[in-house]
């Protein structure tokens, strides 16, 4: 490993160990919200017709928390990582170093996706004996997985760049993240709204997200596996372009 | 023609403003490789804010820095690997224990398990052995500093800068971190220093730059400083508490438990005119001694020059 290599792995290691030391926040308790819905909708709704043919809501619901938990933990990774260190003053020890833009953003993605990863597969082991998930494309599975997990600890990094107090933040969280993943057809195929959210839907990159992830479960969706993975990529690529260009010209971080 | 060996640190024409406030006005001057050096001047002579341009932290308005020849900017890779600051704030990671902490760090700038050993050496020299393992946040602020200049150390870095590493602590503390810093300049590292102890830098600095409202007022070698200024202090007690001629009254520079401190210029004032002008006005001395200025006189003498308005010189 060269010096380079060294800092990146170094930096990626400190943000797992970060969320590490505190799982029981971290993991369990997104895991335990995240099956609560679960347990509450599937009774409320346990009655209702089938969404696709032979899949049952309860079914239907799973991927979609799955991955609404995914979405809020890889942006609650980097954005409180970030702004914690730069409101507690720490980040002068990472700003001081001689770690590179794409050293920087890689290490608060991976660390993202590994916190989302392990709340995703808590999730699913402790569903799966109760619901019965088929897994009908693992790649896209994966692929959707990495490219919003991704997404939103990219979003993340900007959160935090952006954010110069824990109330930002929390704007952030509970006037962007929240109500878009909650309006992702999470609970609920979009084709069951009026024309209007039906539209609007399709301009929520989280839809996307959340449909695609569901495809590689079931094989069907609303959309095609293809426009997700399309919108999803491009999501990805732009706000990706906007976090490195914040990080290499030190937008908000070096004055 | 060149043949000087590369500055550790070569500030060229830096400026910074904040808004209108002009923090550093056009600083040049290069400090040494081996060098100990002390950056002095009052609060907001703009100290930090050349250090955080120095160490990347802060871009600079005009200006460039180099680190052993590395562009801060252009070359940031290599001059950020030659270089350790300790911040002035006491800046800490709360989820971490000491010694992860300084592996980590030492991580980001790619020194892996060969530096371990010299972490240990480091948390025995600067006391912190027993805290090893003990969580950033429940340190005191003594401890916090420590952590702060061992993590500023753990990549050996040739140069390393101190921003007011001693304010605020105890003395045994501040004796421990003066043994530590010049055994570091003693096996070749480049120290620069900046203090609000004056005699701490007379001590340990060997040059000194003093800078105030963001210029370099002066740079020159401690004892260099020292000799330049051409006055002295006489203290005089006077015979049954005697006034002194109104000649030597404007001389005085306090006065306390009936002794006087009059500051002579060496040219204008020799001691012995002092001595002819008591004895014409038939007043007997009782004791009497001499000083030659410090840096705090000298540090006196030339910020409160640099305060200079028409009114300031007056005084
Ligand atoms: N972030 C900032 N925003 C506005 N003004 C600043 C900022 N940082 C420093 N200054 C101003 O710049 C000047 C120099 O400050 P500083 O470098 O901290 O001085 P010193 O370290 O010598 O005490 C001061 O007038 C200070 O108020
Ligand atoms: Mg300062």
């Amino acid at each position: 490993m060269n010096a380079n290599q060294l800092g990146f792995y170094t930096l990626l290691k400190k943000e797992v160990m970060r969320f590490w030391a505190v799982l029981g926040q971290t993991v369990m308790a997104p895991v335990v919200t995240a099956l609560l819905y679960l347990l509450v909708f599937a009774q409320a709704m346990s009655g209702r017709a089938e969404v696709y043919e032979g899949v049952t809501y309860t079914q239907f619901l799973l991927p979609g928390l799955v991955m609404m938990t995914v979405l809020q933990n890889a942006f609650a990774n980097s954005s409180s990582s970030l702004a914690q260190s730069k409101i507690m003053g720490s980040l002068v020890f990472l700003l001081m170093a001689p770690l590179g833009h794409w050293e920087f953003f890689f290490a608060h993605v991976v660390a993202g996706l590994i916190r989302a990863a392990l709340v995703a597969t808590a999730m699913l082991v402790v569903a799966i004996p109760f619901v019965d998930l088929p897994i009908a494309q693992p790649l896209a599975l994966i692929a959707m997985f990495l490219l919003a997990g991704g997404s939103l600890a990219v979003l993340g990094i900007i959160a935090g760049i952006v954010s110069s107090k824990f109330d930002h933040l929390a704007a952030f969280s509970n006037f962007i993240i929240t109500p878009l993943s909650f309006l992702s057809g999470v609970f609920y195929s979009v084709h069951s709204l009026p024309a209007v959210w039906f539209k609007a839907s399709h301009l929520n990159p989280f839809f996307y997200m959340i449909d695609g992830f569901r495809y590689g479960f079931f094989g069907r969706s609303d959309v095609s596996i293809w426009q997700s993975l399309a919108w999803t990529s491009g999501f990805f690529i732009a706000i990706s372009a906007v976090a490195l260009w914040m990080l290499m010209t030190g937008y908000k971080l070096r004055k | 023609m060149n043949t000087s060996p590369t500055a550790a640190l070569s500030i060229n024409g830096v400026r910074k403003a904040y808004g209108a406030v002009k923090a550093l006005n056009g600083l040049s001057f290069d400090i040494r490789q081996g060098e100990f050096f002390g950056l002095l001047g009052p609060n907001g002579a703009g100290k930090s804010t050349l250090i955080s341009i120095i160490a990347g932290l802060i871009r600079a308005d005009e200006g460039s820095v180099a680190v052993l020849g590395h562009d801060t900017v252009r070359d940031w890779r290599t001059a950020r690997r030659q270089l350790g600051v300790v911040p002035q704030e006491l800046v800490f990671d709360p989820f971490f224990n000491v010694v992860d902490m300084l592996r980590i760090q030492a991580g980001y700038y790619g020194a892996g398990k060969e530096v371990w050993p010299w972490i240990d050496e480091m948390l025995e020299r600067l006391d912190l052995s027993a805290k090893r393992t003990a969580m950033m946040r429940s340190l005191s602020g003594g401890m916090k500093r420590r952590v702060l200049i061992a993590q500023a150390l753990v990549h050996k870095p040739p140069v390393v800068i101190l921003d007011e590493p001693t304010a605020g602590v105890d003395v045994d503390l501040r004796r421990t971190l003066w043994a530590f810093m010049r055994d570091l300049h003693q096996k070749g590292t480049t120290v620069v220093l900046t203090t609000h102890y004056l005699e701490e830098a007379q001590e340990m600095c060997e040059r000194i730059a003093i800078i105030d409202k963001g210029v370099v007022r002066v740079i020159e070698t401690t004892e260099a400083l020292l000799n330049r200024h051409p006055f002295r202090f006489l203290t005089l007690k006077l015979v049954d508490g005697a006034e002194l001629p109104a000649s030597l009254r404007e001389l005085v520079t306090s006065e306390k438990a009936g002794a006087v401190e009059l500051k002579l210029e060496r040219e204008k004032h020799p001691i012995a005119s002092v001595f002819a002008a008591l004895r014409s006005a038939g007043i007997g001395i009782a004791d009497v001694s001499t000083r030659d200025p410090d840096l705090e006189d000298i540090f006196i003498e030339l910020t409160g020059k640099a305060l200079s308005s028409p009114q300031g010189a007056a005084k």
